[in-house]
């Protein structure tokens, strides 16, 4: 039986003639991570890697390349960004070619270096995931990690790690992680302190924030571009000082801006180069949309965002008693 | 003379044109008495008060943020408050992540007739907002707190909001 790798790259290689590019994974600067591929000819093919470090979101570069056939390699994560953008009409879905794959994690080099002792940067060879364990083949050594000191956060609490929405889908499906042995996320570790204190870690986290916008330049969803309010004058929303309010600021624009629309790839928290929990924003607003519509984002390239239309009578919403 | 002159927190109310803000007019020309912490913003619609209206008030150091508009199915625009209703209430759940007690917003409809109502609605989220006191305020108070808390303007400009 072929492996899913090789399968995959079959499946790029029939696809290939009809496409102008094929988006997918190839070797990264270091042997925990891997960048984005953009294969345009056959022999391209054989640069892709697929492993549990795959963890780039490649769904973003979509918008910038419309107007030309694309195939795109996505996890479940990134085909929930890609069906999104077909909602909202930024991307044509006659132009795309999904190739869906089922993830079993991404891992996020910053938790493995802390885990494992020593300078690991390149020291990594082979990566897979057996038994919910992750094992590391180095040169001299073979490394055994749980999933909860390797793999982001996101991760751990993955509602589904296959690609709903495809036009191949690649290997067999899996089945979510247990939500049960996860540890908690830092929108529950938030939520375990009390207000004052959310407020402090927040205050503290945006004080170390070095505003370079690498969370919204890596969004998938972050479309606007040229006409990003953080950049705007007028009106001008924030501030250009450099204080933690105006970061926070800029902050709550973006979970805002994707109240309904962010599928949680986590890509904002992946490029932060401060390691800013900055996606439990998201997560708290998705988690209210849920609860209130009954709606997750990314599932349905039909259907309509809860936040774009209305009932006269909200089922889960109460009006305020004054007196 | 106010009751509260003096420690008066900032309460920051979006009305809508057409109900709400006739009826805090209906309760002013009534002569209401009404507590005087809320400032009062006049926006068309409550469909116009973008969510980041309530969270940048917050973050500028406002202790409470109102909106009002329109009963449902009274909106002078059909629609708009159908549409701040569901904004509204998912930010709602923004509040408590950043560290906002979520009773320092409230939002609400009153008619441009009810100005007894609307003196009852200011009265009770006063009440509320002096039960939890001023906001925590960021450790470095930044130029926007220093003007909004009335001390010298840093910046020279005479103007409290202009710096």
């Amino acid at each position: 039986m072929p492996s899913r790798l090789e399968e995959l790259k079959d499946g790029i290689r029939k696809a290939l003639p009809d496409l102008d590019m094929v988006l997918a994974w190839g070797q990264g600067p270091d042997s925990l991570r891997r960048k984005p591929l953009f294969i345009v000819s056959q022999a391209d093919i054989d640069k892709i890697v697929w492993d549990p470090c795959c963890s780039p979101n490649l769904a973003g570069y979509l918008t910038g390349l419309r107007g030309k056939k694309v195939g795109i390699v996505v996890k479940g994560c990134d085909c929930r960004s890609v069906v999104e953008l077909i909602q909202e009409k930024l991307v044509d879905r006659a132009e795309v070619t999904i190739f869906g794959l089922h993830c079993e994690g991404t891992i996020d080099p910053a938790k493995v270096r802390a885990t494992l002792p020593g300078d690991a940067r390149g020291a990594f060879g082979d990566c897979r995931v057996s038994d919910g364990r992750i094992r590391f083949a180095s040169d001299t050594s073979l490394q055994n990690l749980a999933a909860s000191d390797a793999f982001y956060d996101k991760c751990l609490h993955c509602s589904d790690p296959n690609a709903g929405f495809c036009d191949y889908f690649i290997g067999e499906r899996g089945t979510p992680p247990p939500v049960s042995t996860a540890p908690p996320d830092a929108l529950e570790r938030l939520e375990a302190m009390g207000l004052e204190e959310r407020f402090r870690f927040w205050e503290q986290a945006m004080d170390r924030c070095v505003r370079c916008y690498a969370c919204r330049n890596a969004c998938p969803l972050c479309v606007c571009k040229d006409h990003c309010l953080a950049q705007s004058r007028d009106p001008h929303w924030v501030d250009q000082t450099d204080h933690p309010r105006e970061k926070l600021m800029f902050q709550v624009i973006h979970a805002l801006h994707t109240a309904g629309r962010c599928v949680e790839c986590g890509e904002c928290e992946r490029a932060c180069p401060m390691g800013l929990p900055v996606m439990a924003l998201k997560r708290a607003l998705n988690r209210q949309i849920n609860e209130l519509f009954d709606y997750r984002a990314g599932l349905d390239p039909e259907a309509i965002p809860p936040l774009f239309t209305f009932r006269e009578e909200e089922d889960r919403i109460g009006e305020k008693k004054w007196s | 003379m106010p009751i509260l002159e003096g420690k008066e927190l900032h309460i920051i109310g979006f009305l809508c044109n057409w109900c709400s803000y006739g009826g805090a007019d209906t309760a002013g020309v009534g002569r209401f008495v009404q507590p005087t912490d809320l400032r009062i913003i006049k926006t068309p619609c409550t469909g116009r008060i973008n969510p980041l209206f309530i969270m940048r008030a917050f973050l500028n150091g406002a202790d409470g943020v109102l909106v009002s508009g329109c009963h449902p199915r009274d909106c002078h625009y059909s629609q708009g408050n159908f549409f701040a209703r569901r904004r509204l209430e998912v930010l709602r759940a923004l509040l408590p992540v950043v560290g906002i007690a979520p009773e320092r917003f409230a939002y609400t409809w009153v008619s441009a007739s009810e100005g007894q109502r609307w003196k009852t609605v200011v009265e009770r989220f006063t009440e509320q907002i002096h039960a939890l006191g001023p906001i925590p305020a960021f450790a470095d108070p930044g130029r926007i707190e220093t003007c909004l808390r009335g001390q010298a303007n840093p910046y020279g400009g005479s103007h409290a909001l202009t710096a």
